[in-house]
C-alpha cells in the first residue's frame, strides 16, 4: 500500500461512453486518490451511472482512457460499487450476498468466516444495527437491505475497499442511519480510502465531500473544492435554476373530509396531506391498506375513486415491457374505451400532453419505458396517476432518486391539482418534501405520533415526534 | 416472521407424515421393510427427476422436456449402456453435455426457456423411439442389483431418498457455489457485476440438471428393467409439482432440495394411497390433483400468515 499511497486509485483521461447516437458522457477527465472524498452531483441522465460504471468497470469506454494503478482491472484494484438500485439476491442470506462478491471464501466453514466478516463491517458502520448475517435479505426491510449492501461495498472481501462509490446511499435510509454512514464515510476517507458519493441530498454532499464535481449533458461543467461551492451555485451549476424554498402559499379553505381511516388518517378535499417519521414505521403501509380498501379488485369502475403513485418502481410501478405511453394510457384505458375497445386516438394525445407537461425526456412516447433514466420514469408513473380523474392521489415516497428540477417540477403540479381540488396522500422519506404539505401526520412504530399543521410543520417538531416516545421509554 | 415461514421445510414434511399416517391407518401391513419398500420404490426416479427440475427453477427458468429427456435416458440404459457399456457412456454424458449448452444458448440469447424446452421435448422423444421404438430393452446387471439391493434396517428407497436429499443438500445449500448458483435465480444481475460468468452459471445448473436427469432414467430402468419411449413423460409435470411441494418456488432463486425429495416422495405416496382408498383409476389422477391443490392451499395459507406476522 505505502508505494502508491499517494498515486491516484483510478484516472479517467477525456473518457466517452456512446450508446448508438446517445453521448451518455462526453470526455471526462478525473482522477481519485486515497483520501479523496468526490462528491458527484447532476441531474437525472446527466451521466452519472455511466461514470460510475466506466469506474468500476462495467463499462468499457468508447474513447478516451482509463487507467487503474493499483491493479489490472477495477476488482483488483479494490474499487467497489453500491448501487442505487438493490442488488442483493434476496433469497440468500446476508451472509451468503457476500460470499456472491468474494469469491476467496472457499471451503470448509467459509460461512463462518462470512458471517464474522460481514458482521463486522456492519458493526463498524452502523453500531446497533440489528441485523442477523443469517437472516434472508428478503426478510429485511429496504433501509436495511441498503444498509447490508453498504456493509458488503466496504467490507475487505479478502483484499482492501480503496474505492467505494456510492450510489444515492442514503435515498432509502433515516436520517439517524445516514448520519452513522456519513460518519463512516469520512472515517474511510481520513484513513486513506476514497470514495465516490452520489447524492440529490445536497446537504450531505455539503457534509461529506471534499471536492464536488458537477456533471451536465455528460460533460464535468464544475470541479471544485467543497468550500467553495455554496447551495445556490451547485444548483446553478447544474443547470436547472430554482429556487430555494418553495413558494409560499396562501392558507387556502380545504373542502369537506374525503378520507378517513381507522388509524385516524384524515385529509380533506384539495389538501396536500404529508406522512413523515422514520423510514419504515408504517407509513407505507397506511397508504396501502387505505388504497386497497378504497379499490376493488373484483371490478373496475369507470372514474377510479383513488390512484396511487409508487415509489418502489421496479416493484409497483413500471411495466417493463411496455412502451412510455402504454404505461402512461393503462390509468385512463377505462375512459376512452369504446365497446371495450382502446381509443387510440383518445391514448395518444393524452400521453404528448403529458410528455410536455410534466417534462419526460425521450423524442417518442412509443419508445420502452426502460430508456428513460429513474427520474424520467418517475415522472411516467406521475403522469399515469395524473391523468386519471380519480380525487385522492396516493403517493409512496415518490421522489426516491430523482433530481432536484424535477422535484421542483412536480411540486408545482402537485400544487396546481390541489387546488384544482384533489387530495393528495404524500409519505416522503425527506423533510423537506413534507415541510410543503398543508398537514403532517408522523408515524412511529406504526401509530400516529403527531399530527401537525400550518406553522407547527418544521423540521424540528417532525423529528420530536418522531423520536419523543423512545426518549420517554 | 413466524416459525412456519423462516423454517419452509416445515410444511413438506407435515404434509408427507399427515399422508404416511393415513397410508398406515388404511394399511398397517404397509408398515414394514417390504411395504415402504413397495410404496416408495418408484419414488426413486421421480425424487432424481425432480432434483433436476429444482437445478432449472433455481436459474428462473423452467423445464418442460424433463419428461422426455428422462425417457431418452431410460432407453439409453436399457439399450447401448447395457449391450455396449463404453458408447452408452457416451452417449448419456452427451446428453449432459446438451443440457449444458441448452443452458449456455438459452442465456445467451435470451431465449425463454419454457420455449426452448418445450420444442427439445419433441426432439428428445423422437430421439428415445428412434431407439426404442417399441418397449423393450433390458436393464444392465449391475444397475438391477443396485436398486433391488436390500441395506439394512430400512429399504433401498428410503436410503436412496435421504442419500440423494444429503449430497444435493451439500451441493446447492452449503457449497459456495451452489450459494452463487442460487444468486443467479435471485439476482442474476448482480451476480455478474460481482464479476462471475452468469453463462458459465447457467450452464452449470443446466448440466447438473442433464445429470440427475440421466440418473433418474438410469434408477427407473433398473427398476422396471425395461424402457419405453414414453416411459417418464408425466415426471414434466410430476418434478415441477414436487419442485413446488417442497417449498420451492418458481421464482427467485428459493428452492429447497430436502424439500424436492420430500415433495417427490409425497406424490409417489399420494398414487399408492388413492389405490388403498379403492378410488377408481379413472378418479386417481384427479384425486391426486385434489390432493396437490390442498397442500399447496395450505402453504399459501400458512406464508400469507407468516407475512402478516
Amino acid at each position: 500500500m505505502s508505494d502508491h499511497e499517494t498515486a491516484p486509485i483510478v484516472t479517467l483521461t477525456d473518457a466517452a461512453r456512446h450508446f448508438g447516437p446517445v453521448r451518455a458522457l462526453d470526455g471526462v477527465s478525473l482522477s481519485v486518490a486515497p483520501g479523496d472524498c468526490i462528491g458527484l452531483v447532476g441531474h437525472n441522465g446527466a451521466g452519472k451511472s455511466t461514470l460510475v460504471n466506466l469506474v468500476n468497470g462495467g463499462l468499457a469506454p468508447s474513447s478516451g482512457e482509463i487507467r487503474f494503478p493499483g491493479g489490472a482491472s477495477a476488482l483488483e484494484a479494490g474499487v467497489r460499487s453500491v448501487f442505487q438500485e438493490l442488488s442483493l439476491c434476496p433469497n440468500l442470506t446476508v451472509a451468503e450476498n457476500l460470499r456472491i462478491s468474494h469469491s476467496a471464501l472457499k471451503g470448509p466453514g467459509w460461512r463462518t468466516r462470512a458471517r464474522a466478516e460481514i458482521s463486522e463491517s456492519l458493526n463498524t458502520i452502523f453500531p446497533g444495527h440489528g441485523i442477523d448475517p443469517n437472516a434472508e435479505v428478503d426478510t429485511l426491510s429496504i433501509a436495511q437491505r441498503q444498509m447490508v449492501e453498504i456493509a458488503i461495498g466496504f467490507a475487505p472481501r479478502g483484499t482492501q475497499a480503496r474505492l467505494v462509490i456510492l450510489d444515492e446511499p442514503t435515498s432509502s435510509l433515516d436520517a439517524g442511519i445516514a448520519d452513522q454512514l456519513l460518519a463512516h464515510v469520512k472515517r474511510f476517507c481520513g484513513s486513506g480510502g476514497a470514495v465516490i458519493f452520489i447524492s440529490h441530498m445536497l446537504g450531505e454532499v455539503f457534509d461529506v465531500a471534499s471536492r464536488i464535481v458537477v456533471l451536465k449533458d455528460g460533460k464535468v461543467v464544475a470541479e471544485r473544492i467543497t468550500a467553495d461551492f455554496t447551495r445556490q451555485g451547485l444548483v446553478d451549476a447544474m443547470g436547472h435554476v430554482t429556487t430555494e424554498t418553495a413558494t409560499t402559499e396562501t392558507a387556502r379553505a380545504h373542502g369537506p373530509q374525503v378520507v378517513q381511516t381507522e388509524q385516524g388518517l384524515t385529509a380533506r378535499k384539495g389538501e396536500v396531506v404529508g406522512l413523515s417519521g422514520l423510514a419504515g414505521h408504517g407509513q407505507a403501509e397506511a397508504l396501502a391498506k387505505l388504497y386497497l380498501s378504497r379499490s376493488s379488485s373484483w371490478r373496475s369502475r369507470k372514474v377510479p375513486d383513488v390512484v396511487f403513485v409508487a415509489g418502489d418502481r421496479p416493484r409497483d410501478g413500471v411495466l417493463p415491457l411496455w412502451s412510455i405511453l402504454r404505461n402512461i394510457s393503462i390509468s385512463i384505458l377505462q375512459q376512452g374505451a369504446k365497446r371495450g375497445l382502446v381509443n387510440r386516438e383518445a391514448e395518444t394525445a393524452i400521453a404528448a400532453d403529458w410528455k410536455s407537461r410534466i417534462g419526460i425526456r425521450t423524442d417518442d412516447v412509443t419508445n420502452p419505458i426502460l430508456s428513460l433514466s429513474g427520474g424520467n420514469q418517475q415522472k411516467v408513473l406521475f403522469a399515469r396517476a395524473l391523468a386519471s380523474p380519480a380525487q385522492v392521489v396516493i403517493m409512496d415516497d415518490p421522489m426516491r432518486g430523482v433530481d432536484v428540477g424535477t422535484k421542483q417540477d412536480v411540486y408545482a403540479m402537485i400544487r396546481a391539482e390541489a387546488a384544482k381540488g384533489r387530495t393528495f396522500l404524500w409519505y416522503s422519506t425527506e423533510t423537506e418534501e413534507v415541510c410543503q404539505c398543508d398537514r403532517v401526520f408522523v408515524f412511529r412504530n406504526h401509530e400516529i405520533s403527531a399530527e401537525l399543521t400550518g406553522a407547527d410543520i418544521t423540521e424540528e417538531r417532525i423529528l420530536q415526534a418522531s423520536f419523543e416516545m423512545q426518549e420517554a421509554s | 416472521m413466524t416459525f412456519l415461514s423462516r423454517h419452509r421445510i416445515i410444511l413438506p414434511v407435515v404434509s408427507l407424515a399427515v399422508l404416511l399416517a393415513a397410508t398406515f391407518y388404511m394399511q398397517p401391513r404397509a408398515m414394514s421393510y417390504f411395504g415402504l419398500n413397495l410404496l416408495f420404490n418408484l419414488a426413486v426416479p421421480i425424487a432424481l427427476a425432480t432434483i433436476a427440475q429444482m437445478m432449472i427453477i433455481m436459474v428462473n427458468d423452467i423445464d418442460l422436456s424433463l419428461g422426455a429427456f428422462v425417457s431418452l435416458a431410460a432407453c439409453v440404459t436399457a439399450t447401448f449402456l447395457n449391450d455396449t457399456p463404453m458408447i452408452g457412456l457416451l452417449i448419456l454424458l452427451a446428453l449432459i453435455l446438451s443440457y449444458a449448452v441448452l443452458g449456455a444458448l438459452i442465456h445467451a440469447l435470451e431465449l425463454p426457456a419454457i420455449v426452448v424446452t418445450l420444442g427439445m421435448s419433441f426432439v428428445w422423444s423422437g430421439l428415445a423411439l428412434f431407439i426404442l421404438s417399441s418397449p423393450g430393452g433390458a436393464s444392465p446387471g449391475w444397475l438391477r442389483t443396485l436398486m433391488t439391493v436390500k441395506p439394512p434396517f430400512a429399504p433401498m428407497a428410503v436410503v436412496a431418498a435421504v442419500i440423494i436429499a444429503g449430497v444435493t443438500h451439500l451441493l446447492i445449500i452449503r457449497s459456495g457455489l451452489g450459494t452463487v448458483l442460487r444468486g443467479v435465480g435471485g439476482n442474476a444481475r448482480s451476480v455478474e457485476r460481482a464479476g462471475w460468468p452468469v453463462i458459465r452459471l447457467k450452464a452449470l445448473a443446466y448440466g447438473l440438471a442433464g445429470l440427475f436427469g440421466v440418473l433418474a432414467g438410469m434408477a427407473l430402468v433398473g427398476l422396471t428393467t425395461s424402457a419405453d419411449a414414453n416411459i417418464a413423460l408425466r415426471y414434466t409435470l410430476l418434478s415441477i409439482a414436487g419442485v413446488i411441494l417442497g417449498g420451492g418456488e418458481f421464482t427467485g432463486g428459493k428452492v429447497s432440495p430436502v424439500g424436492a425429495v420430500i415433495g417427490a416422495l409425497t406424490l409417489t405416496l399420494a398414487a399408492s394411497f388413492l389405490s388403498f382408498m379403492r378410488l377408481s383409476p379413472d378418479w386417481q389422477i384427479g384425486a391426486q390433483g385434489a390432493i396437490l391443490i390442498l397442500v399447496l392451499t395450505a402453504r399459501l395459507i400458512f406464508s400469507r400468515k407468516g407475512a402478516e406476522a
